[in-house]
């Protein structure tokens, strides 16, 4: 399948070569600054986060195909530009994803489990953004390329109040937004960057490319490398090897802070790609080669990291309790999902607005008396 | 399908109709082409195009940029160059981004052009519940194009409907939303390949009865014939109308429906609040008032929006919700 000619990576950043050797790319130099403050805890975590975030999408694929959940929209391969992204964060900043950034939710602090009850069908949202303890991590959004909208108008609040640009990047905020290449096809996106630009928003565009919305290649996206269409919109734009966790955390965190430091909205294009099947009712064998899959999963950023700490001298014991603590994390989620209560009928009736509305006590009411003639209660 | 041409009538789900009767309109047109996401290499999310990718070649069938505004856009420049575009809606809920290119500008062309522009473009929407998926999977929105002058609205019911509609759809000279029950997809039934049922805006009575009318549209007119055979064991009489268009509505056969046994039950998915449910509830009750023992009573979805998958259940209306408003309607 043709889907090299436009993403080309010959000057996306790149830290770590496949190998997982330090060979910083030349356009890699305005961000070496942001890895010599890493330490080797904060690499440990990256390898972390990215094995636990593996190990919880495996875990609800399966669950998927056990019956658990009505779908799975899976991350794998993409963990290391979301780890990275979401580690460059600070604790202050906005998260807008889209609805594939588990590792991006689980960095943040997100019990992912919410995620797991989404696509089983409990809830629409899993998680509550105004508990501090979520890390200012939205809920997923569905529909594709809406909430790039929604993050540039947070971010014009932001720069309304006076929250950002104060010089203090301890307390001065930014938002990040996540969408597909796919996504970037979506008018919402484009008005999103021309407000953004328009009002110098305090904000990161984190475009994940992983080369597919769900059969359609990027090539019919767009000709050219997507990361150039930011300059058309006057917004500083880089393209990254996504797959590179180093790359992607230095990267990031310079954007983020030069976002929050008056510099206005900033483009990340993260090359990537979509390992598995787009979600677990898709078929990719329909539209693409298992030799093209198997050339990424040669680049995989898990292994490529491993690599790395075994090369700074990481020991054996690091990867084993990292494994042991995947595989325990994955059988809690197991546990807890099948645990997960269905939800009462009060649940469609009592979030639609926020004030009262007669249609919704009344129609609540007769469903209840309707139910309990009917000797049922919900199901 | 050269295969039939002497096995008229053949078994088949209301998916492989709807791909049948788009290969017949392709090979019998030039001009028809599809357009949609993932509808070539793939066949769809659901199938529904699958192989006529490879038969037709990438111009006859497109794998589109993901853009809605942009697909329906660009079929209404199409239509303007004299093709007729039949636009995939990959679900009910991803209809809104083209919401604005369908109202104001593909249902006002013609009228804009004081009637010399013809928009020949269909748009084909899998609408609808019982699937268990995630938001924007299971909506029912036909309630805002039938609202809209300048569109005519319609869905099938069984796969022989399916099969000639999505015909009869490509030969009109007009915008046709086109909603796929997509519940409906896969039980099977019989399609007779020798002709049309009927035109593409006539209602139809599925089921006769003598004690209440039922009227539905899609996937609700099977939740109506389930009613009936239910109520026909309690020695209730029920007469089901499979409504077939919602915009124009086919009235005669419904208010000679309800002349007969003067009561009527609407039934729809979608959120009763000025539905088509109203809209048949309000001609009815002006067109056969004298005729009317009870008043014509909706049953149809709450009014919310559609709720996470476990609970859709009991949003969606049953034969049992559909008999609870026959015991009313019954009861005056
Ligand atoms: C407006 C809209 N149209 C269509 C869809 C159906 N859909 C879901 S995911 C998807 C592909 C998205 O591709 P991309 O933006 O690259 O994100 P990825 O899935 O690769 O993470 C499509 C077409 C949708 N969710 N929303
Ligand atoms: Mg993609």
């Amino acid at each position: 399948m043709a889907e090299t000619e436009n993403t080309s990576p010959a000057t996306a950043v790149q830290i770590l070569s496949t190998d997982g050797t330090v060979a910083p790319t030349a356009s890699a130099e305005p961000y070496l600054e942001y890895l010599n403050r890493l330490t080797d805890a904060d690499h440990e975590q990256f390898y972390r986060d990215m094995v636990l975030a593996r190990a919880f999408d495996t875990e609800a694929a399966n669950l998927q195909r056990q019956g658990q959940l009505a779908l799975w929209p899976p991350c794998h391969g993409q963990e290391g530009a979301q780890v990275g992204s979401g580690r460059a964060a600070r604790s202050q900043d906005h998260i807008f994803p889209s609805y594939r950034e588990h590792a991006v939710g689980l960095v943040r602090g997100v019990d992912l489990l919410g995620i797991i009850e989404v696509m089983r069908g409990t809830t629409h949202s899993g998680w509550d953004v105004s508990d501090p303890s979520n890390g200012n991590f939205r809920p997923y959004t569905l529909v594709i390329g809406a909430q790039a909208l929604h993050a540039t108008g947070f971010a014009m609040g932001v720069k309304f109040d006076g929250d950002t640009a104060t010089g203090n990047p301890e307390t001065d905020q930014a938002v990040m937004v996540y969408f597909g290449d796919g996504a970037t096809s979506q008018g919402d996106v484009n008005e999103a960057m021309v407000f953004a630009a328009s009002y110098q928003t305090p904000e990161v565009f984190f475009l994940q490319n992983n080369h597919w919305a769900i059969s359609v290649p990027v090539t019919t996206q767009s000709r050219t490398p997507l990361f150039q269409r930011g300059s058309g919109f006057g917004i500083p734009s880089v393209q990254i090897d996504g797959n590179d966790v180093l790359a992607s955390y230095a990267v990031t965190a310079k954007h983020l802070d030069d976002a929050r430091s008056g510099g206005g909205p900033q483009l990340i294009e993260a090359l990537t790609y979509r390992i598995g099947a787009h979600t677990t009712s898709d078929d990719p064998t329909k539209y693409r080669t298992q030799e093209l899959t198997d050339s990424w999963i040669a680049r995989d950023p898990i292994v490529r990291f491993e690599a790395f700490l075994r090369g700074q001298g990481a020991a054996n014991a690091l990867f084993e309790s990292v494994a042991a603590e995947a595989r325990d994390y994955a059988s809690d989620v197991r546990k807890r999902t099948h645990a997960i209560a269905d939800p009462e009928i009060g649940l469609m009736f009592d979030g639609v607005y926020s004030d009262d509305h007669p249609l919704m006590i009344e129609q609540k009411q007769w469903l209840e008396q309707y139910e309990a003639a009917l000797g049922g209660g919900a199901e | 399908m050269s295969d039939s041409i002497d096995k008229t009538l053949q078994s088949m789900p209301m998916a492989k109709a709807l791909n049948a009767g788009m290969r017949q309109a392709m090979a019998n047109d030039p001009k028809v082409l599809l357009m949609g996401e993932d509808i070539g290499k793939l066949g769809g999310v659901f199938r529904i195009t699958e192989g006529l990718q490879a038969e037709f070649g990438e111009n006859r069938v497109l794998d589109t940029p993901l853009a809605e505004s942009g697909i329906i856009g660009t079929a209404v420049g199409l239509a303007m160059r004299g093709y007729r575009p039949v636009c995939e809606i990959q679900f009910d809920g991803f209809i809104y981004p083209g919401f604005n290119q369908i109202t104001s500008q593909l249902a006002k062309l013609t009228n804009r052009n004081e009637g010399s522009l013809q928009m020949p473009v269909v748009i084909r929407v899998p609408y609808g519940g019982h699937i268990g998926a995630v938001e924007h999977h299971q909506e029912s929105p036909e309630a805002y194009f039938a609202h809209t002058a300048g569109l005519r609205s319609v869905s099938p019911s069984t796969p022989n409907d399916a099969y000639w509609m999505i015909q009869e759809a490509i030969a009109s000279n007009d915008p046709v939303m086109f909603f796929e029950p997509k519940s409906r997809y896969w039980p099977k039934g019989e399609v007779d390949l020798s002709g049309p049922a009927a035109p593409l805006h006539a209602s139809r009575i599925v089921r006769l009865g003598t004690d209440a009318t039922l009227v539905a549209h899609g996937a609700m007119v099977s939740v109506l014939l389930q009613a009936a055979e239910l109520a026909a064991a309690d020695g209730i009489s029920l007469e089901v109308v499979d409504l077939r268009s919602i915009s124009p509505i086919d009235y005669e056969p419904l208010l000679e429906s309800v002349r007969k046994t003067g009561r009527l039950i609407v039934a729809q998915e979608a959120s009763g609040n000025v539905s088509v449910g109203s809209e048949i509830a309000a001609t009815v009750a002006e067109r056969a008032f004298y005729s009317l023992e009870a008043p014509v009573l909706r049953v149809s979805g709450f009014d919310v929006p559609f709720p996470p998958a476990k609970l859709e259940k009991l949003f969606l209306p049953d034969a049992d919700r559909v008999l609870e408003a026959v015991d009313r309607a019954l009861a005056y």
